[in-house]
């Protein structure tokens, strides 16, 4: 029995409940004592207090079954295992719950108590399911009685199943904020345990990154340093490439388009345009580290430069080249939402189309297209999979675009991909870089939203 | 009068409007001004064909793969001696036969010449390891084979694959080829006899991951990217549409509102990364959910979309003019079943398109999902939500960071069909809103 085949039962239970909420509403109806409502309406009635909270247990049970039976395993453990720490406790655990799976060969384990542990892990696990599925099935039938005895022409089962439709609309709204706060505290949380191991100032303002933290104690490097500036300027370097490349062109490639191009043009270049803003960014990043590096690197070469084979520019052009039509499109939106009546005005006077762009429109739509290049910022910092792909590991505090530098989010994947231990200061560190990437792009996102609004507000 | 003769001076030969230094430079301004913007075009324009044309002229080589055509004999001894009330050798031992073995000496037949211990292996080389597979699946799909001679197209290795391909520099210096000239010289001898040939490559699409180039495939990636984004759909769709519909029908204009609101718009430019981090910590460290599993990437892909999709729902959801829902309302119907019977029917074809085109982001997005593990290297074909799977953009990322020439072209091909779907997406999305859109 599994979780499917107890859901298929509740489906199957309301749908039943469903029609015979309907019947009996119908049938209790006379010419008397006319429904309040549609007799669907109190079918909807009855499978909703049948199906709610039924499965609103089941959730719950689901979220919570893993966590008793490990801790139920644990205690029936024998008496000096148990004692032991809790990292050899979890990795222990991981073998029990990989055994139960049958990911690993049954053979391969002589330890009595191991093999102990899987049996009572084994028969919790089918003690919870059918647990599980009695309780949710008791509560669907109570819920179902309770409902079903209600019914009568006076119930006003409209207005009810209204309030609850409502009701969940509003939880479901609610999702977007739940979102939000989940990403500040799961961030906030593991940041704080990291500044426990590491002070806030040395992260802020330590000139020196290398998470390694060795496995022994004499090793080289066997205190990592946990410096962000030069991880920070290897960010801002990048952004800025891919600025110097996608705002001019973004923004000439829009005033073209808005201006310029005729009808037609417009609607064979726009939506070809678009299809950059579709290509996925581990695409860009194959791009970059496999077509465009080489060939930056080349040219190097044939001029008597030494470039990095993973260098700041590739990424960043290639990052630039992605923006393009993020920064086209908005500022497109802004240059047609400048009212014709000024363009009319300027070329009346005799202007040239091009005086009066950058006399008359760019002013007007300045706000918008700060708006958008701050959104475009925003959107090159977070970007992670071309500078995975394309920009180095190693934390290089330069300004030289030929130099392999490294980023926050290339930090983050390195430090979280692969073998991880949940506690060390390496991996909270990616927690912390994330809290500076939320935070950064949060503030940028507010600004430019709060830019590009007002200016709406301006001319509508 | 009149008759004065006209003054031959005065006229003017060239353009009718000379315009002084000024204007002119005025209007070479301006056509500089355009050019720049038809530049800023063209470079974009260029942009897009060079990546799609490199990603196509690097990738389509890797729909064919080089067979070769070997005489197996299956001698029954390598099944070990027929027990005397078995017809057929059992399963195990039909599974458990050293079918490598039967795969070199097959070769190993060809060249006679060959007796170097080193040069032997060197020859087996140019042999796939999918090719002893391959003979074993046919072996246990028909027992009856046993004893006979049949006559086989096995995958040779990357390497004889890449040569054939002409990605081997053949003038090159021996050692800094992946080749020795004694394999390149069997390869061609082989070749001559017209044992060697390209076929079409079915098993890219239909296998899982593996380290060896010629035996990779795609399918177990896009079984992996189709279970995700079902996930995805089912948590994205119906949370996104009723917050559309809440915040557009029935939410009140007050502060709280527009929290949510700021909020929305927010979470749409949140970096994805992030999303990954709260699956992370939330999904897999506190909730326990398995690590490298659909259910945790949809989930985690499912927040991401929310935001689009609600956006979508409720641009879709003002495009439906009030005078449908007076109708509704002065008729009788309430608040809710003026939303649910005449609105959302209204709405749906624009939440559909804005949900496709969500889900094609989703579809195409890699660093969430490599924090939650979606990046093993896994060769079965996940079979449910909670099996470790990956999807089709880490696939990529995967194969880019190999060092193999071979998985260059498997890269670029994977690209290309990821690219494919993302077109068909897209264009189911656009052929929706073209049939379905209505001016009120």
């Amino acid at each position: 029995m599994s979780i499917g085949i107890i859901l298929a039962v509740v489906m199957l239970f309301l749908m039943s409940s469903f029609y015979m909420g309907r019947n009996r509403a119908a049938a209790s109806a006379d010419v008397g004592r006319p429904l309040h409502s549609l007799p669907s309406y109190y079918g909807f009635y009855v499978a909703l207090w049948c199906g709610i909270p039924a499965l609103l247990v089941l959730g719950a049970w689901m979220f919570f079954d893993q966590k008793i039976i490990e801790s139920l395993v644990v205690s029936g453990l024998p008496e000096d295992v148990r004692g032991m720490s809790a990292d050899k406790l979890n990795l222990l655990m991981n073998d029990v719950r990989n055994l139960a799976r049958g990911d690993i060969a049954r053979a391969s384990t002589p330890e009595p108590h191991i093999r102990a542990a899987v049996a009572h892990y084994e028969s919790l696990q089918s003690t919870s399911i059918y647990a599980s599925a009695v309780l949710v099935f008791a509560i669907a039938l109570i819920g179902f009685l309770l409902s079903y005895r209600r019914i009568q022409p006076a119930l006003r089962a409209r207005n009810r199943v209204e309030k609850i439709l409502t009701t969940v609309l509003l939880l479901s709204s609610l999702i977007a904020i739940l979102t939000t706060i989940g990403i500040v505290l799961s961030l906030l949380f593991e940041a704080i345990r990291f500044f426990e191991k590491v002070p806030l100032h040395e992260f802020l303002f330590g000139l020196e990154w290398s998470p390694q933290t060795a496995i022994r104690k004499d090793q080289v490097g066997a205190t990592g340093a946990f410096g962000m500036i030069p991880v920070m300027a290897g960010t801002l370097l990048i952004t800025g490439i891919a600025m110097i490349v996608a705002v001019p062109i973004g923004l000439f490639s829009a005033i073209y388009l808005a201006e310029y191009a005729s009808r037609r043009a417009r609607a064979i270049i726009k939506p070809v345009m678009e299809i950059l803003a579709g290509i996925p960014t581990v695409v860009y990043g194959f791009f970059a580290a496999l077509i465009v590096a080489p060939a930056i690197r080349g040219f190097g070469e044939g001029i008597g430069l030494d470039v990095a084979s993973e260098s700041a520019l590739a990424a960043g052009m290639v990052m630039g080249i992605m923006i393009i039509p993020f920064v086209s499109s908005l500022s497109d939106d802004v240059i047609n939402a400048v009212p014709q009546s000024l363009r009319e005005g300027s070329l009346g006077m005799g202007a040239t189309p091009s005086e009066t762009i950058r006399h008359v429109i760019l002013p007007a739509a300045l706000p918008g297209i700060v708006g958008a290049v701050l959104l475009a910022v925003s959107r090159a910092i977070g970007e992670t999979m071309i500078v995975v792909m394309a920009a180095g590991l190693a934390a290089n505090l330069t300004a030289n675009p030929l130099e392999a530098v490294t980023t926050v989010t290339v930090q983050i994947v390195t430090l979280l991909v692969g073998d991880q231990e949940f506690d060390s200061a390496k991996t909270l560190a990616a927690f912390a870089l994330g809290l500076v990437l939320f935070v950064i792009t949060l503030m940028l996102n507010l600004i430019a939203l709060r830019v590009v609004q007002r200016y709406r507000e301006k001319y509508d | 009068m009149t008759d004065a003769s006209i003054d031959p001076s005065s006229v003017r030969s060239g353009p009718l409007y000379k315009g002084t230094a000024q204007s002119r430079k005025r209007y070479a301004a301006e056509r500089r001004f355009r050019l720049y913007g038809l530049i800023a075009v063209i470079f974009a324009l260029t942009a897009l064909v060079v990546l799609l044309g490199s990603i196509v002229s690097r990738g389509y080589s890797a729909f064919t793969q080089t067979y070769l055509t070997l005489e197996v004999t299956l001698d029954p001894g390598e099944f070990g001696a027929p027990q005397p009330n078995q017809a057929a050798p059992d399963q195990a031992t039909l599974l458990g036969a050293n079918y490598g073995g039967i795969v070199k000496r097959a070769i190993r037949v060809q060249f006679p010449d060959v007796t170097a211990r080193r040069d032997k292996r060197s020859l087996t080389d140019l042999l796939s390891p999918g090719a002893a597979d391959q003979l074993r699946d046919l072996v246990v799909a028909d027992p009856s084979l046993i004893g006979k001679t049949v006559t086989v197209d096995v995958p040779m290795s990357d390497d004889a694959d890449m040569l054939r391909k002409g990605f081997i520099d053949r003038t090159a210096q021996a050692s800094s080829r992946r080749l020795d000239d004694k394999q390149i010289d069997w390869y061609d001898r082989l070749d001559k006899a017209g044992k060697i040939e390209s076929k079409f490559n079915i098993p890219f699409f239909t296998t899982g991951d593996s380290r060896e180039p010629e035996l990779a495939g795609i399918w177990g990636a896009v079984v992996g990217s189709f279970l995700t984004l079902i996930v995805t759909l089912v948590l994205a769709f119906p949370l996104g549409v009723s917050t559309a519909i809440y915040l557009e029908e029935f939410a009140p204009k007050n502060r709280w509102t527009d929290l949510i609101e700021v909020n929305i718009n927010n979470l749409a430019a949140v970096p994805s990364i992030v999303f990954g981090l709260l699956g992370l910590a939330v999904f897999l460290n506190v909730a326990g959910l398995p690590r490298s599993a659909p259910l945790v990437g949809g989930m985690v892909l499912a927040l991401m979309t929310l935001p689009t999709v609600i956006i979508a729902g409720r641009a879709a959801i003002q495009a439906v003019p009030p005078s449908i829902r007076e109708a509704a309302l002065g008729v009788g119907a309430s608040k809710m079943q003026t939303v649910m019977n005449h609105v959302l029917p209204l709405a749906m074809p624009g939440i559909l398109t804005g949900t496709i085109i969500g889900m094609a982001r989703a579809l195409g997005e890699t660093a969430p999902l490599l924090m939650i593990g979606m990046v093993a290297f896994i060769v079965d074909i996940p079979g449910g939500f909670n099996d470790p799977a990956t999807v089709l953009p880490v696939q990529i990322y995967l194969w880019a960071d190999s060092p193999e020439r071979a998985f260059l072209e498997k890269t670029s091909a994977a690209t290309m069909v990821l690219l494919a779907f993302l077109v068909i997406m897209n264009a189911l999305a656009v052929l929706l809103r073209k049939k379905f859109e209505r001016r009120w």
